[in-house]
């Protein structure tokens, strides 16, 4: 009898939240854990602040898993209104001529306020086509830092946070010496210890405007910077300044346990560290050569963007517009910035993010940030657009593994790389033209 | 003597249900992997072109390919004998089993149940270099244990996983086996002064023959098809391309890297493969299997 009273009331309830015909829109992403509540708390903000549209978050597993399964979904004609797409699958995204529409576009056609200068340049650049007309809404976006464990640097005797590769080396011995097992570790070697290392030393990955110019891109990630780097950090490994663990993020459990005192790592990645150092951590911006560049260039981007599939009705397509709209608010972005650690795309949400003062109360949270706005991008760090880019950084990932393993040298490794790569680019540009 | 059935519908009925299934599950995906095999397609199915055997010459040119041959080959028959001969044993010692046999039983059966993906997380977690239990114990003892950096501990790795499950399965056909061994013939032996190991091997072991044989055929075409989600899980193919099997590069190919023709022609590689394989089996395996 109990459960039954409670039963209608849940019924009651959903009817009442349900009962007026609010045009649905499905938003498919693929944020877990905490990051997923705060999605499903921003869609409901949306829905509560009208009453015109409802917005549903779907939780679609990884971003290889949300993008598949979005791709099947339209292959089956059941696509979602908007699909959050990670940084690699933009090419494939925007090749999709007949199944996306660009956001430059939905915004015109429903007669939302758009300015696309509101936005950060260093973000939006790497999803604008070559007009600078933005064709997918960035969302979670982060790039590169390098974080380092205070506690163990007092300890060995070092003062100031390591700015260059040089000094990273200096340090290491330091800390190795003063019996830390590892200087330091890396997350997403490919993006990090390759696509940004280019961008920070101003170097192009691909040619074309790493491949903004068009699908005949040819990958240039062979030249004699990325190859000192990578022979540089070969030798790292074997005598434990570098210590390698695995593809994606894993690196963290040898930061968290204090095995590495260094570690590179998303910007994004400085919520989850702050949960678990069970020391006090500093943050600085991505190392680079000193010698090999004058000034540091901007780092690129990683993380995802919301692109809105083709196949709905007009209606929908208004409730898209404006939820784009409201996720660029200032206070919302800076709510997201703020609690994600993703950085702020719109420089109103930098701005209101100062004035609340959370930069001065969260040491480090701003250096992604300033480190991506250094300077005004150029073609080699705007970003990098490459087909099939999912297989070509598993084939960076095999050729760097065997240049950790001491299998192959740097030079060798990456030369078997690249054209491995450009045999992708090339399936690529001939399934796409 | 042959049974004949008076009816000639009711027969096709019965078999009507697993007939839709086969032909729905199997036969159609058979068939739609073998068309767009021939074709390249970009992801979102806009445009599909003919390029005849293309795709097919893409891959028998790649070097790579034949590694990854060489590395499912290592890694199934891996699996499909430390499998089948740890669960000989436990069979055997389960069988002798008077008190709590039930209990034993069911325990050993009990890792069958847990879906390969969470086998995977599981033996990954065990193993981690940095935190993982089994890695740290290997730390101690002298092993420097990073299956990131090391391909044949990536593949020792794997081949744990994998088989882990299939103990359970292979475990319960031993112990049908031998329960179904008579225990005439086994008194008998003993009476004639055969000691238990020369009773196991000459007369139980060939007695399982046909056991074994249905074994080897299942763990194959386990080890074959259905690992990806634990490879995927545990080393993603990695370290450098030391653990990608044919069947996850397969899917790595096509639900990762959304190449679907050349996914496709693959799969249609591994099921020529599988085919012969089969064959193989059952003309020249076979033979030696003693059925009664």
């Amino acid at each position: 009898m109990h459960n039954l009273k409670l039963a209608s009331v849940v019924v009651g309830l959903s009817m009442a939240s349900s009962g007026f015909a609010a045009t649905q829109i499905e938003w498919w992403h693929a944020m877990g854990g905490a990051n997923g509540e705060k999605v499903d708390e921003m869609a409901k903000a949306f829905n509560d602040s009208q009453s015109d549209y409802e917005v549903k978050p779907v939780y679609k597993g990884n971003y290889t898993e949300t993008m598949t399964s979005a791709i099947a979904a339209f292959r089956a004609k059941q696509q979602p209104a908007i699909v959050q797409v990670f940084e690699v699958g933009t090419a494939s995204m925007m090749a999709a001529q007949g199944a996306i529409y660009p956001v430059y576009q939905l915004m015109k056609d429903s007669g939302q306020a758009f300015d696309e200068s509101a936005y950060l340049s260093a973000v939006t650049g790497y999803y604008s086509n070559s007009e600078g007309q933005m064709l997918s809404m960035p969302f979670n976006s982060s790039t590169p830092v390098l974080y380092y464990n205070k506690d163990l640097f007092k300890k060995a005797g070092i003062d100031q946070a390591p700015k260059t590769w040089q000094d990273v080396e200096s340090v290491s011995k330091k800390l190795l010496a003063s019996g830390v097992t590892c200087g330091f570790t890396t997350a997403w070697q490919s993006w990090v210890q390759l696509e940004n290392l280019s961008a920070r030393h101003n170097v192009p990955f691909a040619t074309l405007e790493n491949g903004f110019g068009g699908v005949k891109t040819e990958l240039t990630f062979n030249g004699p910077l990325q190859v000192a780097h990578i022979s540089k950090m070969g030798e790292w490994q074997k005598n434990g300044i570098f210590s390698y663990s695995g593809r994606t993020n894993d690196g963290a459990a040898k930061f968290y346990s204090q095995e590495c005192a260094m570690f590179t790592e998303s910007s994004a990645g400085f919520a989850g560290i702050k949960r678990n150092a069970t020391f006090d951590f500093g943050v600085t911006e991505l190392p680079y050569w000193e010698g090999k560049v004058e000034q540091p260039s901007n780092t690129i981007i990683g993380g995802a963007s919301l692109w809105v599939l083709q196949g709905h009705s007009k209606e929908e397509y208004k409730g898209v517009a404006s939820f784009l709209s409201y996720l660029s608010k200032a206070s919302v972005q800076a709510d997201w910035h703020q609690f994600s650690g993703y950085l702020p795309i719109t420089k109103a949400a930098y701005e209101l993010t100062k004035e609340q003062g959370f930069y001065a109360a969260n040491p480090g949270t701003e250096t992604g940030v300033m480190q991506m706005t250094t300077g005004t991008p150029t073609e080699n760090t705007k970003g990098l657009r490459l087909g099939n880019f999912v297989q070509i950084r598993g084939i960076i990932d095999e050729a760097l593994e065997s240049v950790w393993s001491g299998n192959v040298d740097a030079q060798t490794a990456l030369n078997t790389a690249v054209e491995r790569g450009n045999a992708q680019l090339r399936r690529f540009e001939k399934a796409n033209n | 003597m042959t049974v004949t059935f008076p009816q000639k519908v009711l027969p096709w009925l019965l078999l009507l249900p697993q007939l839709l299934v086969t032909a729905i599950f199997f036969l159609w995906p058979a068939e739609q992997a073998l068309e767009q095999a021939f074709y390249q397609e970009d992801a979102f199915g806009l445009s599909r072109e003919f390029i005849g055997l293309e795709n097919f010459a893409d891959l028998f040119t790649d070097p790579l390919y034949y590694q990854s041959m060489l590395t499912t080959l290592v890694f199934s028959f891996s699996v499909a004998i430390v499998g089948m001969s740890l669960a000989l044993l436990l069979a055997v010692m389960a069988d002798r089993i008077i008190r709590g046999k039930l209990a034993y039983q069911t325990l050993l059966i009990w890792p069958y149940a847990v879906a390969p993906a969470l086998a995977g997380v599981l033996w990954w977690i065990l193993f981690d270099p940095s935190m993982g239990p089994i890695a740290l114990w290997l730390k101690a003892a002298g092993v420097n244990w990073n299956h990131y950096l090391d391909g044949n501990q990536a593949m020792i790795l794997v081949v744990i996983a994998s088989t882990w499950k299939q103990i359970s399965y292979n475990f319960l056909f031993f112990l049908a086996g031998l329960q179904a061994v008579p225990r005439s013939l086994i008194e008998a032996a003993a009476i004639d002064g055969a000691s238990p190991f020369k009773r196991f091997w000459t007369i139980v072991f060939p007695l399982l023959s046909p056991t074994t044989f249905f074994l080897l055929v299942v763990n194959l075409v386990y080890a074959f098809f259905e690992t990806f989600g634990v490879i995927d899980a545990t080393t993603k193919g990695g370290p450098g391309q030391s653990t990608t099997t044919l069947v996850y590069k397969v899917f790595d190919d096509g639900f990762v890297g959304l190449d679907l023709g050349g996914s496709a022609a693959q799969s249609v590689v591994l099921m020529a493969i599988v085919g012969l394989m089969t064959v193989i089996q059952f003309r020249f395996i076979e033979r030696k299997v003693q059925y009664s």
